[in-house]
């Protein structure tokens, strides 16, 4: 019956547009609104008769995509209705149609998958018993068909209607409401998901997929074995991959086939209230909550707080998708720990996947870039565009210059070409790199990026030998290494003259602020300390960087620190209209030379302002007045500006409290990450042309309006740092440790960084902290070691699979000693015809740093709603062209997962949740621009913390153990009260103290006898065993209390 | 006659007054047929050791149009009929009289004990773009300065190069500044917000009350008490470097002395209104940039000649002009002076920046480096005391004229600005600054000397009364150097005459040498919005109607032609101011012109009678230094001559003189009377050096020496190259001159 219900629907569904504008009324209106009781019933029931299918489904792994239906009757309807749609929409119709119904199984898919994964005792029970894939996939196909058929009705209109419609009808629409924006054909690869659980293992070596997944479930038991051959064979056995992918679904069907039973059941019941607090569960990660979280769904992402959230899964956990269903990033971690960290990572050949970024590895450089400097988000291109169009893989390399090397490799060779120059294909003027094919005897060249055929100049050339290659390749970098330096002609330099070593200038707010917090004491005391350690170039004695100061409040002090004065001068300039530098020589200085002087002048610092009153400051005179001070010394460099409040002072970039959190969630909301005032961005244009680089440390006590202050560090490649309400005691050690990795870390200056591609793709689009003035030369007037800058890809050709695609990053800049130096990166990757090669050589780590950065830049133009799904969408479609073409056919209501896309749906979520897309009450306007540019520079590792924190369990290893302490997946259910956890995303750190915790630990730690006395706050970590934080120094403590 | 030349000069010694008439001509038509206007040349702070100051204060005439002060001689009283003894004077009596009251008392000095005495105050603006030698030259000065300054006086320090830099001389240890960019005019108000002398809307309304307190509080960050600061100032200086910004080849340095003068006036404008200040600018070249500057940094254009001038080729003066002017009206509606010390070998814009010193009575010193004497010595004159240990300076003075009813005031000449006083006493025809009988005079000095100038109007057919006395009374506000305000009251009256009846009369109270030095302001004063031949024009037929006037001749017999005593020295005072550079721009650069001009208008009528006719003494074996005529055949060979033109003592030796000493006669035992003829006069060049003010150039030369050019320049042709053979040859020498000859 049910089926027959939801069968009609998908009919109507098949109409594109009914779904999508109908979504909340005609879905509501006319399904669940009347009959919403009795569909929602219809559609437990409907599972319930999936199961008994199940067997059938089984049968529809062979049969890919349409034998599943024939069998079982009544998910046949269902599953062929949506199969067919897709057959006959392909993309638009089926989509549409099946929208609903996808979203509906997509959110189901993902509870069973993710469950077998999560329990993965449990999951090796259910491998036991379900070494029939069947009765796995029934099981799947059991979930997707409540699925399914809850969708149905929803489908229609409920996309979006979910949240708002009665809980009894929503329950299951909640889900499909979320996934709605999947829209097109996502159904049907849900519901391979379901059958192809396997298939994940089966990818890898069967020990991965034991390890990535459970690895108790090990393949072993599983099938895996057999999916793993017909892994190879992918093409081939559409079925069986899509097996193997799934591995994680089978498990659940093992375990849980009571469970699932009364999943299925459950749901019928906890639709109606539990939808929301349900939700939340899930945003901690866990889709688990197959039929339960359905209903969920639909709450959940309207409440969505990961933690807070909490209380009302708990209650309702039988009714949820099971969270250990959902693949586990620890795991996913562990594995690829296990399996890639050991050996080095040789870049020799083309395409090669790299391991994760949470993995040590070495990296051996045979030709290729080191991961550590380009990562793709997929190592093989779509030779077509069409292909890539209906993949929807972004293309895109998050690239990280001048990133730091561990001290194993050796960073780039310097190639000097002397007064020649580099050479460089005379067409596409790409550099000389080892993808370069030398004919005719090594009198020419052919250039890998445009296939120009260039004369070899006769000082460059070189015999080849037999197999082409020239006799010298191994002796030249350039024609052996991914990576590369040249040292550049002045051809390079601005205005043909070699460039001055870069200076640095210090520029201290000494408002009342920041004098009463004490900060500026205490940067005083250490920049005297700090100066010793600015950056130097290879084994120079000292740094070849100069220094200035300056301090401001409402009006600016120059300091005069020659090494001639007995004393220092201070010069103001009150005339912040129309700012300039008030003294040429004696403001930019040689630290060693004049150090009496300097630290005589940081010396007086404090105790000149001790007794200001002053609380007015200015902003854009301050950053201009640096600029000005380097261009008038004719060199690059870096401002440091310690800033406390809002620049309300009469002068240009004056600005205004706008903070209205009354605009988040409405149309206007994206005004908040914008910039006030065009001064800025001016400005900002000034100094990457100048190669001023501005580093921002805000230490405010109230709005400052990070969205536009941060736009000068922002466009000329700086950094932000942000510590609210400063307090010396507090937040000295962060501030300082900071400042001191700021100040010294190898920087480059006045750079320009230049993506070129081979024919068939070109780089389209950027992300990052620099400046473009066109469409090809990211800009940057400083860049250093952590800054990473992501490009997208898109064809404008066909690419040729013979030949690959290669990448060449050639970034000119200024080195801290001064020397104008051209460092390259190049990478080769793999093209291919069969979309099953793009989703087997994914990062999803890439991806979702690429993604995230899309987003944060989308919420600057759109409603952060429109962002969110758009972000959805993308994954959906992504999931669904895999499991369209690529997976094996299986149950509509079952996710399928590429393995190396199996955390993108966690992921994912996890981006949706960060407080830029969804911010919590107790998200600051600030806190959210200040993460918004923080991400938008930040790499592959970064966000992958970032997203996902690293939560670590204190006290389940021995104190004195020196390894880290076990990770625990990021979910508050995973919290227990004996226990204490660290939880850290690269930005905060939270320790979480059990309400049963052992009192011994808490008197060691925090010195007070009970729990209840550990007061919230920061406290100073003691030295106390080794729990891996003593270095990290403080944190938070989040007390639970329950 | 010789009554009046006594009569004169006594008068000049109590009053420090000089009448171009001692007996005035009783009917406006007369007056005015006369000629020479009706005039005087006052020295309102003429030094008196003899006039001890009254402490009390004086009586006002109580008719509020009146206020004439009470008045020396009693029998003027009945000159102001409305007069009437307030009851403070019910006591008089024959023994008790007060000083007022009392003859010889015609000019009496009152000070004034109410009112809250502020401190002297001193704003060096010094400009940095200088030679090293030059720069550290100027800065020795300055640091000796701070010895000489009254310890309680306030001092500030500006200094200037392509920035403008204010010195805050409160703090200790770091040395702080304000700076400015030398290119942007600032109001005054941006200046003080700037430099932090405003204080917030809300403290400063409750403040209100005490603010006259506050006043030097909120101004001590710049201006500081030189006992409190001397040590720090002096180290202060002593590091003043040069401008650091480079100054590519063939370019000036750029240098913000408009921006610098306007910030130095908005300075004390903010914190002193009102209180003796002076604005000391040490400037090494032109004003290149923002706001007043003179000439580009381009060294291949020259700054402007008066040749540019002329053909309306200076592109920056109007405009510079405009700028000072507005800083030198501001500065004197302040009270505060300002002194220019320009010292280059170029010019430095003095054309465009005279007015700063013209309008507030500060000073103005021209010469080629700071490291010379003439700089050295004459900034230290500055700081000289008067007998009484007392600087010779006075401040923010106001001068007011009042005169009985037959007379009314034309106006005045010197360094003054009109205070816009109307009143029944003004007249409507101006000579010189009119429309008011009040000036402001911000620095003075006991030399200071205003020419002021009168219309007689009383109708002719209202005579006055046989005996009848005109009356006239200056009044004149000012704080002392020693901060106190004091009055200065100076009452003159002189008789009437009936010119038809006693034209002999009136003839032998002419008094040629101050007509001259009036008739010359008047010149000069028209000079600089004329051009030069229209006012030569004027002063000769000025002359002609003169002599048309009071000259006895037979027509058509120019031998019959004779002057009287009283006139016989005018026509040469005339001839001589014809070819002073105080009218004649030729071989004067624009800035030596406005130079000249400036002490021209500011110099007693001793000096400027120098300065109009040069003083020559001839030195020879045949007897003591005797003057001889300003002329060309006043050059022998045997004689040495000591020329004073004010701005330059020469000292030429005759040919043969110079060839004795060539031949090392004067070291010869035998011939020690020539050695002490050469030694004579430099002994008198010394005495004049040592006494004046500016210090003049001074020149030893000899006999065919290149420096001999400043004798033969002066000197009347009457030898030139028309009539040196009809002479008989006996020169060998030619003078040329370019107009009339004063001999022949």
């Amino acid at each position: 019956m049910n089926v027959n219900q939801s069968v009609p629907p998908v009919p109507s569904f098949g109409q594109p547009q009914p779904v999508y504008p109908g979504y909340h009324q005609s879905s509501y209106g006319g399904q669940s609104g009347s009959t919403a009781p009795t569909i929602p019933y219809g559609a437990y029931n409907g599972p319930v008769p999936g199961y008994q299918q199940t067997p059938p489904q089984g049968m529809s792994r062979a049969p890919p995509s349409s034998g599943a239906p024939p069998s079982s009757t009544a998910q046949a309807p269902c599953g062929q209705a949506a199969y067919g749609q897709f057959g006959q929409g392909d993309v638009q119709n089926g989509p549409s149609s099946t929208v609903q119904m996808q979203r509906l199984p997509g959110s189901q898919p993902f509870g069973s998958p993710l469950a077998p994964v999560g329990n993965q005792p449990a999951v090796l029970q259910p491998y036991g018993p379900p070494p029939t894939s069947a009765q796995v996939t029934a099981q799947l196909s059991g979930m997707q068909i409540s699925g399914a058929v809850a969708p149905a009705p929803p489908s229609s209109g409920l996309g979006y209607g979910p949240p708002t419609s009665l809980a009894s009808a929503s329950g299951s629409f909640p889900n499909s409401g979320l996934y709605g924006s999947y829209p097109q054909g996502q159904a049907p690869p849900l519901s391979q998901a379901q059958g192809h659980p396997g298939i994940q293992t089966p990818q890898r070596s069967a020990p991965s997929q034991a390890s990535g997944f459970t690895p108790p479930a090990s393949g072993g038991p599983r099938l895996p074995s057999m999916t793993g051959p017909l892994l190879p064979g992918q093409s081939f056995g559409g079925p069986s991959v899509s097996q193997p992918n799934h591995v994680s679904s089978p498990p659940p069907q093992a375990l849980p086939p009571g469970t699932q039973m009364t999943g299925p059941l459950g749901p019928l019941p906890p639709m109606h209230s539990p939808q929301q607090p349900g939700y939340q569960p899930q945003q901690n990660g866990s889709f688990g909550p197959t039929r339960g979280p359905q209903p969920n769904y639909g709450s959940p992402y309207p409440a969505a707080p990961t933690f807070g959230s909490q209380s009302g899964p708990q209650p309702l956990p039988p009714k949820r998708l099971d969270p250990d269903a959902i693949p586990s990033p620890i795991q996913v971690i562990e594995d690829d720990r296990n399996n890639r960290g050991t050996e080095p990572f040789v870049t020799g050949v083309r395409g090669q996947v790299p391991p994760l970024v949470t993995t040590n590895f070495l990296v051996k450089d045979q030709g290729n870039a080191s991961p550590r400097y380009i990562r793709c988000t997929s190592y093989n291109i779509p030779c077509t565009s069409d292909m890539a169009k209906q993949a929807q893989v972004p293309l895109a390399a998050v690239i990280k210059p001048l990133a730091r090397l561990p001290p194993e490799e050796a960073s780039p060779y310097v190639v000097d070409h002397g007064e020649s120059g580099p050479l460089r294909c005379n067409r596409c003027k790409a550099y000389m790199c080892p993808f370069m094919q030398f004919i005719e005897g090594g009198r020419r060249f052919q250039c890998c990026f445009c296939s120009c055929i260039n004369d070899v100049p006769p000082q460059y050339f070189q015999h080849l030998d037999h197999t082409g290659k020239r006799v010298d390749a191994y002796d030249r970098p350039e024609l052996s290494l991914g990576s590369y330096e040249f040292l550049a002609t002045v051809d390079y330099c601005k205005n043909s003259k070699f460039p001055s070593p870069p200076a640095f200038i210090f520029m201290i707010d000494v408002s009342y602020n920041a004098i009463r917090t004490g900060l500026v004491r205490l940067l005083c005391e250490e920049l005297k300390s700090l100066l010793d350690f600015l950056p130097r170039e290879g084994g120079a004695e000292e740094s070849a960087i100069r220094v200035g100061f300056v301090t401001y409040n409402k009006v600016l002090h120059f300091y005069n620190v020659k090494s001639s004065l007995a004393q220092p001068q201070m010069m103001v300039v009150s005339d912040v209209a129309d700012m300039f530098v008030p003294l040429l020589d004696g403001f930019l200085v040689n630290v060693n030379e004049s150090r009496a002087v300097i630290t005589s002048l940081l010396d007086q610092i404090p105790e000149m302002f001790a007794d200001t009153r002053e609380t007015e400051t200015v902003f854009v005179p301050v950053i201009q007045a640096g600029m000005e001070a380097l261009k008038a010394a004719e060199c690059a460099g870096k401002l440091f500006l310690f800033h406390t409040s809002l620049p309300i002072a009469e002068a240009p970039g004056k600005l205004k409290n706008r903070d209205d959190r009354k605009l988040i969630n409405t149309d206007k909301e994206k005004t908040l990450f914008q910039p006030q005032t065009g001064a800025y961005q001016t400005l900002a244009k000034e100094c990457v042309a100048q190669g001023c680089c501005v580093d921002l440390f805000l230490f405010p006590n109230q709005y400052v309006d990070v969205a536009t202050l941060s736009v000068v560090p922002q466009l000329t490649g700086g950094s932000v740092y942000k510590y609210a309400c400063f307090q010396v005691e507090n937040d000295q050690e962060r501030f300082l440790s900071d400042l001191r990795r700021d100040v010294q870390k190898v920087v480059g200056f006045d750079a320009v960084m230049r993506v070129r591609t081979s024919t068939g793709i070109r780089a389209v689009d950027f992300f990052g902290a620099f400046y473009m003035s066109n469409t090809t030369d990211v800009e940057l007037a400083g860049l250093d070691g952590d800054k990473t800058v992501t490009v997208e890809f898109k064809h404008d050709d066909r690419l040729n699979e013979e030949s690959g695609a290669l990448l060449q990053c050639a970034l000119l800049y200024t080195s801290c000693a001064g020397q104008r130096r051209l460092r390259i990166h190049n990478l080769a990757l793999n093209c291919c015809t069969q979309l099953a090669d793009l989703y087997r050589n994914c990062e999803t780590d890439t991806l979702i740093n690429y993604m995230a950065k899309f987003a944060y830049r989308g919420v600057l133009n759109s409603p952060v709603k429109a962002v969110r799904d758009t972000l959805i969408t993308q994954c959906a479609q992504i999931l669904a062209c895999y499991r369209k073409n690529c997976a094996s056919p299986s149950s509509a209501g079952q996710l399928i997962l590429p393995e190396c896309m199996k955390l993108l749906p966690v992921y994912l979520n996890c981006v949706l949740k960060s407080d830029v897309l969804q911010p919590g009450a107790e998200i600051t306007t600030d806190d959210r621009a200040y993460v918004r540019q923080l991400v938008t520079s930040m790499d592959v590792a970064e966000t992958n913390v970032f997203f996902y924190p690293r939560l670590l369990s204190l006290t389940k290893s021995p104190i004195e153990s020196t390894t880290e302490p076990p990770a625990v997946r990021a979910s508050e259910e995973r919290l227990s009260n004996g226990d204490m956890y660290l939880l850290e995303n690269g930005l905060n750190l939270f320790l979480w103290v059990g309400a049963s915790v052992q009192q011994g630990v808490v008197q060691s730690l925090f010195s007070v006898s009970s729990f209840s006395q550990i007061t919230s706050g920061l406290v100073r970590a003691r030295s106390q065993g080794n729990m891996g934080v003593e270095k990290l120094g403080q944190y938070h403590i989040l007390c639970h209390v329950s | 006659m010789a009554t009046y030349l006594e009569f004169i000069q006594q008068n000049e010694e109590r009053d420090g007054v000089r009448f171009s008439w001692n007996v005035w001509p009783s009917s406006r038509l007369e007056a005015t047929r006369m000629v020479v206007p009706l005039a005087c040349l006052l020295t309102p702070l003429k030094e008196r050791p003899d006039l001890p100051p009254v402490q009390y204060e004086p009586v006002l005439c109580s008719r509020p149009t009146c206020k004439a002060c009470n008045i020396d001689m009693p029998a003027l009283i009945k000159l102001f009929p409305s007069f009437q003894f307030p009851p403070a004077y019910g006591g008089i009596s024959e023994v008790n009289q007060p000083a007022e009251l009392m003859p010889q008392f015609s000019t009496i000095e009152y000070m004034i004990q109410r009112g809250a005495q502020s401190p002297l105050i001193f704003l060096y603006v010094v400009d940095t773009c200088l030679e090293e030698d030059d720069l550290q030259a100027l800065k020795e000065s300055l640091q000796m300065s701070l010895s000489l300054l009254p310890p309680d006086a306030l001092v500030g320090l500006i200094t200037f190069g392509r920035m403008v830099q204010v010195h805050e001389l409160s703090c200790e240890g770091i040395s702080k500044s304000y700076v400015f960019r030398g290119t942007k005019d600032l109001t005054a108000k941006q200046i003080q917000d700037m430099l932090g002398l405003t204080k917030p809307a809300m403290p400063m309304q409750q403040a209100r009350p005490v603010q006259p307190q506050e006043h030097p509080f909120a101004s001590t960050r710049f201006l500081q008490p030189v006992h409190k600061i001397d040590m720090n100032l002096t180290d202060l200086l002593g590091e003043l470097q040069r401008d650091p910004w480079p100054v590519t080849q063939g370019k000036r340095p750029l240098r913000s002395t408009g921006v610098a003068l306007s910030i130095a006036v908005g300075l004390l404008e903010g914190t002193f209104p009102n209180t003796g200040a002076r604005i000391m600018l040490f400037t090494g070249g032109p004003p290149t940039q923002g706001p007043g500057m003179v000439v580009g940094d381009e060294l291949k254009i020259p700054i402007r000649s008066w040749h540019d001038i002329e053909k309306d080729n200076a592109r920056f003066m109007k405009k510079a002009t405009k700028h000072y002017e507005m800083l030198a009206n501001r500065t004197a509606a302040n009270g505060h002076c300002i002194d220019i010390y320009a010292c280059a070998l170029d010019q430095t814009g003095l054309l465009e920046m005279k007015c700063c010193a013209n309008l507030t009575g500060g000073y103005m010193v021209m010469g080629d480096s700071f490291n010379t004497s003439l700089f050295k010595q004459t900034f230290q004159r500055i700081f000289t005391k008067d007998f009484n240990g007392d600087f010779r300076m006075a401040f923010g003075a106001t001068l007011d004229v009042k005169t009985s009813r037959e007379l009314k005031i034309a106006g005045a000449i010197g360094p003054c600005v009109s205070l816009n006083v109307k009143g029944p006493c003004v007249s409507e025809n101006e000579l010189g600054v009119g429309g008011t009988s009040q000036w402001k005079i911000c620095g003075l000095d006991p030399t200071s000397t205003l020419g002021i100038y009168f219309e007689v109007v009383n109708q002719h057919n209202a005579p006055i009364p046989q005996g009848g006395r005109g009356a006239i009374q200056f009044v004149t506000h000012y704080q002392h150097s020693s901060t106190q305000r004091r009055i200065r009251v100076t009452t003159i009256a002189r008789n009437w005459a009936d010119v038809q009846s006693q034209l002999r009369h009136i003839e032998a109270a002419f008094d040629q040498e101050a007509a001259a030095v009036l008739m010359a302001r008047l010149g000069v004063f028209r000079a600089e919005s004329e051009e030069g031949p229209d006012v030569l024009r004027w002063l000769d037929r000025q002359l002609i109607r003169l002599c048309q006037k009071f000259g006895q001749y037979n027509k058509e017999d120019p031998t019959s032609f004779r002057l009287s005593d009283s006139f016989s020295l005018y026509p040469q005072f005339m001839f001589h101011l014809r070819r002073s550079p105080f009218l004649q721009v030729f071989n004067n650069s624009p800035d030596e012109s406005s130079y000249y001009r400036h002490h021209f208008a500011r110099q007693d009528l001793t000096q400027s009678l120098i300065m109009i006719q040069p003083i020559l003494y001839s030195y020879s074996f045949h007897g003591p230094p005797e003057p001889v005529l300003l002329d060309s055949s006043s050059i022998l060979a045997d004689r040495i001559l000591l020329m004073d033109t004010f701005f330059q003592i020469v000292i030429y030796l005759g040919e043969t003189i110079a060839q004795w000493r060539k031949a090392g006669y004067q070291d010869m035992p035998e011939y020690e009377n020539f050695k002490h003829l050469l030694q004579a006069p430099l002994d008198d060049a010394q005495e004049i050096l040592q006494a004046r003010f500016p210090m003049p150039r001074y020149i030893n030369t000899e006999h065919g020496g290149s420096q001999a050019r400043f004798l033969l320049s002066k000197v009347n042709p009457s030898q030139t190259h028309n009539n040196l053979y009809a002479w008989g040859q006996v020169r060998n020498f030619q003078v040329f001159g370019e107009d009339a000859k004063l001999t022949e």
